[in-house]
């Protein structure tokens, strides 16, 4: 990988530049909590002074950019006996500015099931493919468990990552793209001091982790506690809402729709994200649900969290942004599950 | 009419009211950008709102509001006679809605403080389904235009209209909305049938119900999240009975007149 910095001057002016001809998303405020406390959103910028580039995490993730809640696959024009069908899924190049690391992780998993699979998402790809990330490196908040997921260092999958040292950003490049961009604002070679500065602030960010699960036998356990009351204890307090499915960064389960309009003349067929955590997510045709029970719905969420996404591709689904915990009314977060399933005997 | 060259059958509609404020109603008559579609799609043989012409040949009744009294039993019971399709519209008709706050007071007291020594005739506030059999209901403070339509289409083309079974939750969220609980505000999205795109909390106010509560809503969870999170007896009992949503489940706190 190549690395070069920046100053912060110019790193604005990238900004401006990429503004005056793409969309440009980033971390800005959207409303304040309770106590005050700033709640952000990753949203268009319509100039560099909304970027909050210091905003602590954003409540939902940025996957909606690329997975959209709900999206139309295609549309239909009727006709007596057949139908024309129409289908867009070109976009126009864009940029999202401010991504954390586990958040490009993150699209690296769904990239995994979206464009490697036998049937690649063209619908997805095309939003992939067209949308430039530039990612930035953040002191951990305290129940980020990214580390314990590996998922706290990103190497690949975006085209700038910034490392802020103080009057610039340390940049690892990670695109063609991202190389062309950067070198039109004075990108400087990276110098001895560049070097000493940037190890500095990683093992400052390594030095504040403060939450860790232990995930090294998980997949095991979620097979070996099964029937545990675990679940139990946990699904007894969830409201089946699923929040914590429509905030995660890698959750990608979906249904479709299909609507015709008033006059019967034209349909839509649509693609809407969904949760495994909803009464009838495992409702079938005749009005039979394998799932009824909250705490086996549950389960499964993790199941295909730490235990089928390791099977399928030899790492867990999970990032540890712990999204999932913060937007949970009733306190479920993978932390305190795996640590009872790790201890489950106290129960 | 056709759907893929299969001709399609041009129901014959009617709408009702009884007591309630007659905005679902309105709702239908003013989305003025479909409504040339939806009278393209059905026949209208009743409408006070939009036209003082009467036709008793209908087969599908859209009934709006609670049944207060003996009067209104006997004419909702006419018109579940006649309708082969019933449909309850809004919350008043779903779940008994606002009115029936007045069922949990005394009722000569609650006559004589808004009428005054006016003799009136009101009973006990019902839902339609204590009345009649209802075939759908389409809940709301008010409806939902589009869900109004979503059901008429799945009636002309004979698919069985089912709400979502997911709560308020999963739309606010795909909003990307910042949850009301965040903000101190107390909301009852985790339990109410969404289908109403968030509209309230999305807007910062919480939810109050008015969709009827979600399929196997976690109460007993939920009533102990209000609690822990600081909110009084009496505001969960204010918010929990406005609309009548949540009759008959005990966790919740009830008012006392």
């Amino acid at each position: 990988m190549l690395y070069k910095t920046i100053s912060k001057d110019n790193f604005r002016k990238m900004l401006e530049g990429l503004m005056e001809n793409n969309e440009v998303m980033g971390p800005r405020w959207r409303d304040r909590d309770a106590q005050g406390n700033k709640i952000y959103r990753f949203l268009k910028l319509n100039n560099f002074d909304e970027l909050e580039l210091d905003y602590t995490r954003t409540y939902s993730s940025p996957k909606n950019f690329f997975l959209p809640f709900k999206e139309n696959l295609a549309t239909y024009k009727l006709g007596d006996s057949d139908w024309e069908q129409d289908i867009h899924y070109t976009i126009h190049p864009r940029v999202i500015v401010g991504m954390r690391a586990c958040d490009i992780n993150a699209l690296r998993k769904l990239d995994e099931v979206m464009l490697k699979s036998v049937y690649p998402n063209p619908y997805y790809s095309a939003r992939r493919e067209n949308t430039i990330i530039i990612g930035l490196d953040h002191e951990p908040l305290e129940d980020c468990f990214c580390r314990s997921m590996g998922a706290d260092v990103a190497l690949r999958g975006f085209d700038l990552f910034l490392t802020d040292i103080g009057d610039k950003y340390f940049v690892a490049i990670g695109s063609d793209t991202g190389y062309r961009i950067l070198n039109q604002y004075d990108a400087q070679d990276v110098t001895e001091d560049d070097q000493l500065e940037f190890k500095r602030a990683k093992q400052e960010i390594e030095s504040k982790f403060k939450t860790q699960v232990d995930v090294t036998i998980v997949p095991e356990l979620m097979d070996l506690e099964f029937e545990s009351e675990v679940w139990e204890k946990w699904g007894d307090k969830c409201l089946s809402c699923g929040s914590c499915a429509m905030v995660c960064p890698t959750c990608y389960c979906y249904g479709t729709e299909e609507e015709v309009d008033l006059t019967f003349t034209h349909a839509t067929k649509s693609r809407c994200l969904y949760s495994c955590n909803l009464l009838d997510f495992a409702m079938v045709a005749g009005g039979h649900n394998f799932r009824p029970d909250s705490h086996i719905r549950l389960k499964y969420r993790y199941y295909h969290q730490f235990r089928g996404f390791v099977e399928a591709f030899n790492q867990s689904l999970c990032v540890g942004c712990n999204r999932c915990g913060v937007a949970c009314l009733a306190g479920i977060n993978p932390k305190d599950v795996i640590d009872d399933l790790i201890t489950t005997e106290k129960l | 009419m056709k759907y893929l060259g299969i001709p399609l059958e041009k129901p014959k509609v009617a709408f009702f009211g009884f007591t309630g404020c007659e905005g679902c109603q309105l709702q239908i008559a003013n989305k003025e950008e479909t409504l040339a579609d939806l009278l393209g799609a059905v026949e209208v043989m009743s409408f006070r709102l939009i036209s003082s012409d009467k036709d008793d040949g209908y087969d599908i009744a859209f009934v709006e509001g609670s049944i207060t009294t003996e009067g209104e039993v006997e004419r909702l019971k006419k018109i579940r006679a006649q309708a082969k399709i019933l449909v309850a519209i809004g919350a008043c008709a779903c779940l008994g809605g606002v009115n029936n706050l007045r069922s949990r007071f005394p009722l000569d007291e609650t006559i004589q403080e808004v009428y005054g020594n006016h003799v009136i005739e009101s009973g006990p506030v019902r839902k339609l389904s204590e009345v009649v059999t209802v075939d759908y209901e389409l809940p709301g403070c008010p409806i939902s235009k589009a869900e109004f339509e979503w059901l008429v289409r799945h009636v002309i083309v004979g698919v069985i209209p089912q709400l979502p079974q997911y709560p308020v939750c999963v739309e606010c969220k795909q909003r990307i909305k910042t949850c009301v609980f965040d903000m101190g505000i107390m909301c009852m999205g985790p339990v109410t049938r969404a289908g109403c795109n968030a509209i309230c909390p999305s807007n910062h106010m919480g939810c109050w119900g008015c969709r009827g509560a979600v399929d196997e809503a976690n109460f007993e969870s939920f009533i102990e999240i209000l609690r822990e999170r600081g909110f009084a007896e009496r505001e969960i009992a204010e918010r929990a009975n406005f609309f009548n949503a949540f009759s008959g489940v005990d966790v919740i706190p009830q008012l006392e007149g």
